[in-house]
């Protein structure tokens, strides 16, 4: 599906000389270890002992029940260490980078969810990590800047451009070319130039793997709906890839539609955007007429990305995958409804998927089983949904 | 080798950048690239800039056309660029300003961008307007010779030099590659890392430069990091060309209001600069060395 690193149109390496010899040397290794049984075994080693995988896949019965219609099973990747499924890809990125003699992690992250991962990883692995966040994301997620670091990690408050994760990618991107020569470049989605979005699949790849074979067992069939949020769109290319070839399932991606997405305040790009590159990859993003990139909206830190991965695009246009949005206030409505129904507080990336699982289920028969990727956790949100709930948690 | 279009009486054209570079080097001078931002902070400010500029010195000129995410530039070209972009400078206008220009100076001008501007545009288009607007060359820092294939085609059809990039970190093969497929003049990237000011020259630097002449005859400029005439001079000797932008941009970050008032005054501070600058890259021809 990947040759030369593009998937159909999409992807390719549009980034400076400067950076072109340290992508090839990585897809290199990665091609090394990807195959090497010692590598694979000290990362299942980790992933069980030090993350907790496998996680559960969770047959949601209380909020089935009452939505009545459709099977709704969570994958609970909010149970994993660090509160997300960001770690599977962190530690094994920075576990090839020892490998490759790299002890310097470089990293992006938005609200904070990547940073903690990868400073966590970086500790584990005893690696010094350089954390980029836009100034604005610092403001809004102070609790994880401190998170980080207590982790060992130097967080570095970006203030170009819209000072959000786009900035904190091109900066991270910049402080790369200064450094290639002994540091890493940890991308913490299925974005960036190749190898990159393969690479951070296949590490993500391990949440469709349980799934395949947890509700083999649990029902004895596989899924009829795969769902996951997209902003990069890691966790659902992790949940979608082993997948891909089973025809029967349907996946489906929920971008963020903030606040609405004829408002323009959205971080849409498969639903509206187009084809364009960015941060080293061609695929659809929010641009103007001159391709200039437009600034992405939603209450969701982790969705607010103008652009995708380029798998993601590929799946759009072959129809393998299908793109839908869910609005901030939808988001929010799911977030409070699976606190109050499953006592599971989710993050509010995670709450888009289950936002449109909520208004898909009603619609399907009882046989039919529907697995929402269930990202991350909501405890770094809840600060955010009490003041927009003015502190009223409403039904 | 490098792959030159032949035409029909079997002659390697010679680009309006080939053929400057051979006047430079008969006269035994080393070329001053500068880089102007367009539309920073208005695009009448920048062709009355580029106008003098090319009579004060320049013998060739980087038009920089804005892009919100610029990845290979540091602070300074960022910050102009957003400058440009705030003043709502758009391509359309860029490309009227470089035809208007063309009608008045002969000096090269090569368009510097990200590939995302020209691929929104359509390449294609971005090529004829290009021609049309009567630019000589293109440099894209984000397109390396790998993702370069259709918009290469288009530019080598246009008989449009694509100017490519080489840097410190780049490998031997990749050196064969990008030699390969240059036009025009190789841009050797001078630091690892971003442009901008540096305080001094990498150590390494001759030895680089050495290794990507080792794989082309076509002239080589040096760039990023050039900061002051006394580093131009020290990296003259070993190319055909400096190119310098994060200085001269400086100059008008920290004259925006006076910008305003007296334009005439900055663009004859930035000159008399550009002056100096081509003094000190040609010091030891005038020195009778």
């Amino acid at each position: 599906m990947s040759a030369n690193g593009y998937f159909g149109e999409f992807g390719g390496r549009y980034v400076p000389e400067i950076l072109l010899p340290a992508l090839l040397q990585l897809e290199t290794a990665y091609e090394q270890y990807r195959q090497d049984p010692c590598f694979r075994e000290e990362l299942a080693h980790y992933l069980t002992t030090y993350v907790g995988r496998p996680t559960p896949l969770y047959y949601a019965r209380r909020l089935t029940e009452h939505l009545g219609g459709g099977k709704i099973y969570l994958k609970r990747e909010d149970l994993n260490h660090t509160g997300s499924h960001k770690l599977n890809n962190s530690l094994g990125q920075t576990l090839l980078a020892q490998k490759m003699g790299k002890r310097k992690i470089i990293a992006e992250t938005g609200a904070g969810q990547h940073g903690v991962a990868t400073a966590t990883a970086a500790a584990l692995l005893g690696c010094a990590c350089t954390i980029f966040m836009g100034a604005e994301d610092v403001r809004r997620q102070s609790l994880n800047v401190f998170r980080m670091k207590l982790l060992g990690a130097q967080v570095v408050e970006v203030r170009s451009g819209t000072q959000t994760l786009k900035d904190a990618i091109n900066e991270a991107m910049r402080c790369w070319a200064a450094r290639v020569r002994d540091s890493h470049y940890l991308i913490g989605s299925v974005v960036g130039p190749h190898p990159y979005p393969t690479m951070v699949r296949d590490f993500q790849s391990v949440i469709g793997e349980e799934v395949k074979q947890q509700i083999l067992e649990k029902e004895g069939k596989l899924p009829d709906y795969l769902i996951a949020c997209v902003g990069g769109g890691s966790n659902a290319m992790g949940l979608f890839s082993p997948f891909l070839n089973e025809r029967e399932v349907k996946m489906i991606g929920v971008e963020a539609a903030g606040q609405g997405i004829s408002t323009g305040k959205h971080a849409a790009p498969l639903n509206v955007g187009s084809k364009g590159v960015l941060h080293g990859a061609l695929s659809y993003i929010l641009q103007d007429e001159d391709g200039q990139i437009l600034p992405a909206h939603s209450l969701s830190a982790g969705l607010d990305y103008p652009g995708v991965g380029p798998e993601h695009s590929y799946l759009k246009d072959s129809g393998r995958a299908q793109y839908l949005s869910i609005t901030d206030e939808e988001a929010l409505n799911a977030f409070q409804m699976l606190s109050r129904w499953e006592g599971i507080i989710p993050a509010l990336e995670s709450a888009h998927a289950l936002a449109y699982a909520i208004k898909l289920a009603p619609s399907l028969s009882a046989e039919q089983v529907l697995v929402v990727n269930l990202s991350g956790r909501g405890d770094k949100d809840v600060q955010t949904v009490s003041k927009l709930l003015g502190g009223e948690a409403g039904e | 080798m490098c792959k030159r279009s032949v035409n029909y009486w079997g002659v390697k054209p010679v680009s309006r950048i080939g053929q400057t570079f051979q006047e430079l080097k008969a006269k035994g001078e080393k070329a001053l690239i500068p880089y102007v931002s367009c539309g920073d902070p208005s695009l009448e400010f920048t062709e009355q800039l580029v106008l003098k500029l090319s009579k004060a010195g320049a013998d060739l000129l980087e038009l920089g056309i804005p892009y919100s995410d610029p990845v290979a530039d540091g602070p300074t070209i960022q910050k102009a660029s957003q400058r440009a972009l705030a003043a709502g400078v758009k391509l359309e206008g860029i490309l009227r300003m470089a035809a208007s220009l063309r009608g008045k100076i002969q000096t090269p001008l090569i368009f510097m961008t990200y590939f995302n501007v020209i691929y929104r545009y359509g390449l294609k288009q971005f090529v004829d307007r290009s021609l049309y607007a009567g630019i000589d060359g293109v440099i894209v820092p984000d397109l390396p010779p790998e993702e370069a294939g259709a918009f290469k085609r288009l530019m080598d059809e246009a008989d449009l030099d694509l100017i490519f990039l080489a840097a410190p970190t780049s490998t031997e093969d990749r050196l064969q590659k990008i030699a390969s497929c240059a036009r025009g003049f190789i841009y050797c990237v001078s630091v690892t890392g971003v442009t901008g000011s540096r305080e001094k020259i990498n150590a390494d630097l001759a030895t680089f430069i050495e290794k990507v002449r080792s794989h082309t005859d076509l002239p080589l400029a040096i760039g990023f990091g050039i900061a002051n005439p006394l580093m131009a001079r020290q990296v003259a000797p070993l190319a055909e060309g400096v190119i310098v932008g994060s200085s001269i941009i400086e100059r008008i970050e920290t004259n925006l209001t006076l910008i305003n008032e007296q334009p005439d005054v900055v663009i004859e501070e930035i000159c008399a600069y550009v002056t100096e600058l081509k003094k000190a890259i040609n010091f030891t021809k005038e020195s009778g060395g």
